[in-house]
């Protein structure tokens, strides 16, 4: 194809999208657009996968029936939406073996929350509660993005959300009304979630360096900026309703924006995290490959029975 | 690695009696009987659906957006197919 024809898809292509068009699988697009797709929604797929593991931590020692079935269900929906989001990166060309390696070696990024350790029960609660509700506010504009399995996938997961939301304030209620003891561990880990929370929703718009094309592609249909302030001014009044108190010595509310101001954010923190030098790094990928290691043996075996099978299928019927 | 990977399937589920199964996304199994069990997990979770199908992906023939035009173009001058496209006088009320 000639430079000028190129040109002239790409053209059609932005005016499709501009209009509302979705785009499918085998449409044409330009390579640029592939390959951020794949990025963002694999490393999408990967924090599911990953985000898995702080929370599985405490399946076994979950304080009630009622809290471990709610727990298990929360982290088996984390694998099915992380499923949902390898098959429609998978629609772009990319095999979910190589997103797995890029994944193990490092390549590939995930949410550098989860790099966090979940040291007490309260920890569930503050995740549910903030890192989900973070992420919500990140994936509801992401339904009505412009490559369809994207957009369809995400139309499930978020569906599937509101539940982890709720059941993690729900569990900081219950403990906020507790003993003084109980309260104090609620207040404790929001004390270590808020600011990873904000950290969460991205870097501020003056570094972001994907905002203003994946502003056009629909994969970004609010800058994180604005992402931040939302979660901030909905989440504020949830803190007071159940008496915890958002560690911000200059959260305040702002009569003339609507909105709260609220203090700096330790963004070298935040890339110290996302360049691998988190308290969890290396766990999490240790936790991860050794799973995938350990499994190997089980893939192996299910395809060597699945062959069987079919041979057998295959002489009876000859 | 493993030396062989688990195909992709395509999954098709029926979320009620009456209607007809809509294709809901993919995933990796080892044969069509696993497909159904992983489908069972990954896409009814909430009672979405009563039946499920599956079809390995590579089984699918789909048609090229390229012959749209060819393909899809040729309906849209054949108004005479829409019942809008008859006059009828005012009288008649229902047809």
């Amino acid at each position: 194809m000639s430079e000028e024809q190129i040109k002239n898809l790409e053209e059609q292509f932005e005016a499709r999208i501009a209009r509302d068009e979705k785009i499918e699988p085998k449409d044409w697009m330009p390579e640029k657009y592939r390959k951020t797709h794949i990025r963002q929604m694999s490393q999408h797929a990967h924090s599911e996968i990953v985000g898995m593991l702080p929370e599985g931590n405490w399946i076994t020692r979950a304080p009630s029936l009622r809290r471990k079935v709610a727990l298990l269900a929360k982290v088996q929906d984390e694998a099915g939406h992380g499923l949902y989001l390898y098959s429609a990166t998978e629609t772009l060309g990319i095999s979910r073996d190589e997103m797995y390696e890029q994944l193990h070696s490092g390549k590939a990024k995930y949410s550098s929350i989860f790099n966090y350790p979940t040291i007490t029960w309260a920890d569930m609660g503050a995740i549910g509660w903030l890192v989900d509700g973070a992420a919500i506010i990140n994936q509801v504009p992401l339904c009505n993005t412009s490559y369809g399995p994207y957009a369809r996938a995400m139309i499930r997961v978020c569906k599937e959300e509101s539940f982890h939301q709720r059941q993690g304030f729900e569990i900081m209620m219950k403990l906020a009304n507790g003993t003084p003891e109980q309260k104090d561990m609620a207040q404790d880990a929001l004390n270590r979630w808020w600011w990873p929370s904000l950290m969460m929703l991205g870097p501020t718009d003056d570094v972001s360096v994907h905002t203003a094309q994946s502003m056009k592609w629909k994969l970004k249909r609010k800058s994180n900026d604005d992402l931040r302030q939302q979660f901030i001014d909905q989440t504020v009044p949830q803190a007071e309703l159940i008496g915890l108190t958002i560690p911000d010595a200059d959260l305040k509310w702002n009569e003339t924006r609507g909105s709260y101001d609220f203090g700096e954010i330790d963004w070298d923190e935040f890339w110290q995290v996302v360049k691998g030098h988190g308290p969890m790094n290396k766990e999490r990928m240790k936790a991860r490959v050794g799973a995938w290691e350990r499994g190997e043996w089980v893939r192996d075996a299910a395809m060597a029975h699945a062959e069987k099978k079919q041979e057998r299928k295959q002489k009876q019927a000859g | 690695m493993s030396t062989k990977n688990w195909p992709l399937w395509e999954i098709f589920v029926r979320s009620k009696n009456g209607l007809e199964h809509r294709h809901c996304g993919s995933l990796h199994a080892a044969d069509a009987d696993m497909a159904l069990e992983n489908a069972r997990d990954v896409y009814t979770r909430r009672s979405e659906g009563v039946s499920i199908w599956v079809v390995e992906s590579k089984n699918i023939t789909a048609s090229n957006p390229e012959n749209n035009g060819e393909l899809f173009e040729p309906a849209h001058d054949k108004v005479y197919r829409h019942p809008t496209f008859y006059d009828l006088p005012d009288e008649v009320k229902h047809m």
